[in-house]
């Protein structure tokens, strides 16, 4: 074979395999998505909707009569999923500002990696972490049996999504082009004026859409859970709670139940559930930073 | 003797260990035209962005020397910087209107400083506004976005920002650089009209400062070479340097 045929072949067998790793990705999550429609939406043919939405009582091993009632856990979830996020929200748009508008250039090097490193510890780490330090804290301070709930899980979940939070601002607050703080230094404005007249309203969407993903990761969030939120079925009726997100259910059930069978069927819809509310706010945050950054760009 | 309002007193500068500006001594008389002219790198824009400390944003600028804005010393500590810059007001070579409303962009200012009626945030805007010639073009559309003016409508938009802060010396830094000569001529004119307010501008543009200024100081290599009435400068320059660089031997 003459060198260049040769190399010709090389050119088209490299494009094919590149080609080929990126359609398999999208194979994956199609495929995914079928299997989970398909297992779930089987087990729709014995639970109604209403039942499976608006009932609190999941109890599908009763052997008279089986509930399948996710609102509790729902519940749990969307706890955890806000309570998270009203303690991460506040701490990651400041630190964001922060890194990106006020912290020296030594300081920036030294803390954005630092965040970064948050995300890289296991979510079981950081789940014996809290059960070690946070929940008796939590338990005392409340005077309360047990630490293991809805609120020392919604701080730890906290944790696991600020770097999301972070780093996603701070990029965006960095978009925004020196004109505009010029601008607004220009005509009188403090350094704090202009981070909130200015540089808040121009980057705001995309602030939003890191929140977003943050919420995506707190709702997705299972190990954390499963150690700390205390696992209760009953509905929780405060934050000091013990909850069962739907994520920790499918991890404690999944293991008890028989292939195929009506409980295994309920346990992928709730699978489903959780697969398009967050696979919709990754859409949609994604969509948001993209236009963002497209705007800040184009600004420029 | 007509007023100085800005003095600058051996004023130099450093960008890290780089020498940008070399003993500058000048004086800006009030309510008169100053252009500073001279090749690119010369250091002219910086000079301008000394006077409202807008250099304060570089972390590795350093400064000797004084500068007086009305016989006092803009760098000392007592030296409140943003109404400094309330009263030395900046128009940036490209033009750059918040992405905010044409209204908001104008009342940025003035809320700034805690006017928060809205009729006299009204009479701010559109005075402003007629004193650019901009309000005739935007009355109807003050809540759209300023970003969707042309090029030349932001520019002036950018000016009657500033004006809204009732400056009294404005630094116009290559205003025109980006505009087309339509667009350009019309801030010449408005520059004319501003008769109680200062403005230095900086111009690479010969004719620009022949044609709007009274007086002229030729910076080249981060020095003051010659400044003097502006018909003085360009009809009987005193030093070689000037003659060679207004005649079009360099630049």
């Amino acid at each position: 074979m003459s060198k260049r045929k040769w190399q010709q072949l090389k050119e088209t067998i490299i494009k094919y395999f590149f080609g080929i790793n990126g359609v398999i990705s999208i194979l994956v999550l199609l495929g995914i998505f079928l299997f989970l429609t398909k297992t779930g939406l089987q087990s729709f043919e014995k639970i109604s909707l209403s039942q499976f939405f608006l009932e609190k009582e999941w109890n599908p091993t009763s052997y008279n009569n089986p509930q399948w009632g996710i609102l509790a856990m729902l519940t749990g979830t969307i706890y955890i999923a806000l309570g998270s996020l009203v303690i991460a929200v506040p701490i990651g748009i400041a630190t964001s500002i922060y890194l990106s508008e006020i912290a020296s250039p030594i300081m920036r090097e030294l803390l954005k990696p630092a965040i970064e490193m948050i995300a890289a510890v296991p979510s079981v780490v950081l789940g014996l972490f809290g059960l070690i330090f946070l929940v008796p804290i939590i338990s005392t301070f409340f005077r309360i049996s047990s630490g293991l709930n809805a609120l020392s899980a919604s701080i730890l979940v906290a944790i696991m999504v600020l770097p999301t939070i972070i780093s996603i601002s701070e990029d965006i607050i960095r978009e925004v082009p020196q004109e505009y703080k010029e601008a607004s230094l220009a005509l009188g404005a403090t350094r704090w004026e202009t981070i909130q007249k200015v540089i808040l309203p121009v980057s705001a969407s995309g602030i939003f859409a890191s929140i977003m993903l943050g919420l995506g990761r707190a709702i997705g969030e299972t190990m954390l859970v499963l150690i700390i939120a205390g696992n209760a079925q009953a509905f929780p009726k405060s934050f000091l709670d013990p909850v069962r997100p739907i994520t920790a259910n499918i991890a404690i059930e999944i293991k008890e139940v028989v292939t195929g069978d009506l409980h295994y069927q309920a346990l992928f819809a709730t699978g489903l559930l959780l697969f398009m509310i967050t696979f919709t706010i990754n859409l949609v945050s994604d969509i948001i930073i993209h236009k963002q950054l497209k705007n800040l760009n184009h600004e420029k | 003797m007509p007023k100085k309002i800005i003095k600058t007193e051996n004023l130099n500068l450093w960008f890290a260990n780089k020498k940008i500006l070399k003993e500058i001594n000048l004086e800006i008389v009030e309510n008169k035209i100053t252009a500073i002219i001279g090749p690119s790198g010369c250091g002219k824009s910086t000079f301008v962005r000394t006077l409202n400390r807008m250099n304060d944003l570089i972390p590795s600028c350093r400064i000797t020397g004084n500068v007086h804005y009305k016989g006092k010393n803009i760098f000392s500590p007592e030296t409140d910087v943003t109404n400094l810059r309330q009263n030395i007001g900046q128009v940036f070579q490209k033009p750059n209107p918040f992405p905010k409303s044409i209204f908001d962009n104008i009342a940025f200012g003035p809320r700034l400083y805690g006017e928060k009626n809205k009729d006299k945030l009204k009479n701010i805007v559109e005075e402003s506004l007629e004193k650019v010639g901009l309000w005739k073009e935007v009355k109807n559309d003050l809540a759209k976005n300023a970003l969707s003016l042309s090029g030349g409508q932001q520019q002036r938009l950018c000016l009657a920002r500033t004006l809204a802060t009732k400056p009294k010396v404005i630094l116009m830094d290559e205003p025109c650089s980006a505009l087309d000569p339509l667009s350009t001529a019309k801030i010449e004119d408005l520059m004319q009209n501003l008769k109680d307010i200062t403005i230095v501008i900086v111009t690479h543009n010969m004719q620009q400062a022949t044609r709007v200024s009274h007086f002229t100081g030729f910076f080249l290599m981060g020095k003051l070479i010659e400044f003097g009435e502006t018909k003085d400068i360009f009809t009987k320059p005193q030093n070689k340097k000037t003659e060679d660089y207004i005649s079009g031997k360099f630049g």
